[in-house]
């Protein structure tokens, strides 16, 4: 799937939700299907800076596609990387650098995070395209 | 004229407070990040407006009206300030941008005091504003940094401290109360036991100030720091008192309008005090804000803030220690209204994520004191701290939510 078809199918998913709770719970299972950061890569190094929680992120590339793996001390902010993972891993580093941030405003997640964690977020994303840029340049030499 | 407030009755009190009735996340808004930033009533408000409608202007040199006006209601809450302190004279107060700006202040000065291999003790209890700045002078001046540890209840260890004292120690700093966990440290024996080896004290009163009023002419303290934004008042403004004798020692802090006497080329003269340590146009506005803050509190009465907010204490502890597997950080007795804990196996910023949801405001992670966390080997906590105009409908609200998140995050 692109990631605008995992966008898109997250947007139905989250819209089948009437409030906030639900969609905490559910995003609270997703941070169960978070692809695990292997413990080796659990270092100091990994940790993406700008969250309030611990967050590792690593990432590896095979025929041509970014994998993430992650991981977080905190329960909501797992659910979180869970969502960004499944859109983004799996793709061409390309794809990551070009892709669209707005569903998550539509699934509602921003505007129901507060500044410092939205923060976290963003840095999230952030570091998800610096490995893309990367992997990318590694693609064009 | 301060509002006079006989008897205590919360419910009035809240009227004052325009935002206690806000609307978040569609739930009432239930205010218990207090130890952060205290909520600014009407009359103070009404202050800040009144300025900028009225009398918005320099002060000190101007010879028109306005800015006479706003000269003398600014010295006039110099004055308030002085006699809430019980400070010996007006120029002993020095208004600064925050208490982490006084305490700058006077670490910049004692750049020119302190010899290598002088030292400085600091407590573990302490806000990184009352670490970082020590640091900084202690890399400058070759100084050695001494900390006096903190046992599991919170509380520092003052037999170690006698230990760390000695005719090489020149200044000690510790704040009045934790602003992690509430303890509310015996400054008295602090500021003595200095003294007894001729060093200076400076108490960091921030966490202090929205709870006691401090005497500091009997407290016998060398310099005495706080802000306006947790007592009431606007953001921006902080107070240093400090000795006269230790404010004409110590150099002045920055340089510009205001501070000097005479200026020339080849030489300038400094203001005498207060002006030497206010450089520039200062928060007006504010200061003059934070006078009516403390004719407000002290409208109130700190004996009724006391009993009201020891019942809240009291109360939420009792409701929040029910909660299987929540663990409170910090004293049991002596400590002001704050609770600091953890529920186990869960991320403190989970819940107050969650909370916020509710609409119940609370701080979590480190509170900028690292190296309390650290001691607990915890990543943060979540803090809750109440105000005199909180209820013990709020704090059933907080017990309820806090359930709530741990269903929801178990």
């Amino acid at each position: 799937m692109s990631i605008t078809e995992i966008q898109n199918e997250l947007i139905d998913e989250f819209a089948m939700f009437d409030d906030w709770m639900q969609r905490y719970e559910y995003m609270i299972e997703l941070g169960k299907t978070l692809p695990l950061i292997d413990d080796r890569f659990k270092t100091d190094d990994n940790l993406i800076k700008g969250c309030q929680s611990k967050v590792w992120l690593h990432a590896e590339m095979h025929d041509n596609k970014v994998i993430f793996t992650a991981d977080s001390d905190a329960i909501i902010t797992k659910g979180i990387i869970a969502i960004l993972i499944r859109v983004f891993s799996n793709q061409s580093p390309q794809d990551i650098i070009d892709a669209e941030t707005d569903f998550i405003d539509e699934i509602g997640l921003k505007e129901h995070l507060s500044p410092t964690r939205a923060n976290g977020l963003v840095s999230m994303i952030k570091q998800l395209k610096l490995y893309a840029i990367a992997y990318q340049t590694q693609l064009s030499k | 004229m301060p509002q006079q407030h006989i008897e205590f009755d919360v419910r009035k009190i809240r009227e004052d407070f325009p935002i206690l009735s806000r609307q978040l996340n569609g739930e009432q808004l239930v205010y218990l990040d207090n130890a952060a930033t205290s909520q600014t009533p009407i009359q103070v408000i009404d202050v800040i407006s009144d300025y900028y409608k009225n009398y918005n202007s320099n002060i000190h040199r101007g010879v028109h009206s306005l800015s006479q006006e706003a000269t003398n209601k600014y010295e006039n809450s110099r004055q308030k300030v002085q006699s809430h302190f019980n400070a010996k004279f007006p120029h002993e107060i020095i208004f600064t941008s925050g208490t982490t700006d006084a305490i700058n202040l006077v670490a910049h000065g004692f750049e020119t005091i302190l010899n290598e291999n002088d030292e400085v003790i600091v407590s573990a209890l302490e806000h990184h504003s009352n670490i970082v700045p020590w640091q900084m002078l202690c890399e400058k001046t070759g100084a050695v940094l001494r900390v006096i540890p903190m046992n599991e209840e919170g509380e520092l260890v003052l037999s170690e401290y006698d230990k760390l004292l000695s005719d090489k120690t020149k200044l000690v700093f510790v704040n009045h109360i934790s602003n992690a966990l509430g303890t509310i440290n015996p400054i008295e024996r602090i500021i003595e036991k200095a003294h007894g080896v001729g060093a200076a004290i400076l108490i960091d009163g921030a966490q202090a100030c929205p709870h006691i009023r401090p005497d500091v002419l009997a407290l016998d303290v060398d310099f005495y720091v706080a802000s306006a934004h947790k007592m009431c008042g606007p953001t921006g403004v902080g107070v240093l008192y400090g000795k006269e004798k230790w404010l004409n020692t110590l150099p002045p802090y920055q340089g510009g309008g205001e501070m000097i006497s005479e200026v020339t080329f080849e030489k300038t003269t400094y203001a005498d005090l207060p002006h030497k340590f206010e450089a520039g146009t200062p928060h007006v506005c504010g200061v003059i804000a934070y006078g009516a803050a403390i004719d407000y509190l002290n409208g109130i009465g700190f004996e009724n803030i006391q009993q009201h907010e020891k019942e809240l204490l009291t109360y939420a502890t009792e409701q929040l220690t029910a909660i299987e597997g929540l663990r409170i950080y910090g004293p049991t007795k002596n400590k002001t209204s704050v609770i600091s804990f953890n529920i186990n196996g869960i991320h403190p910023y989970d819940i107050g994520t969650i909370l916020d949801k509710m609409g119940i405001a609370v701080r979590t992670g480190h509170h900028c004191a690292q190296p309390i966390m650290d001691y607990y080997k915890i990543p943060g906590t979540v803090r809750a701290s109440f105000s005199f105009y909180n209820t013990l409908d709020e704090i059933d609200k907080l017990v309820s939510g806090v359930k709530k998140a741990k269903a929801m995050l178990s």
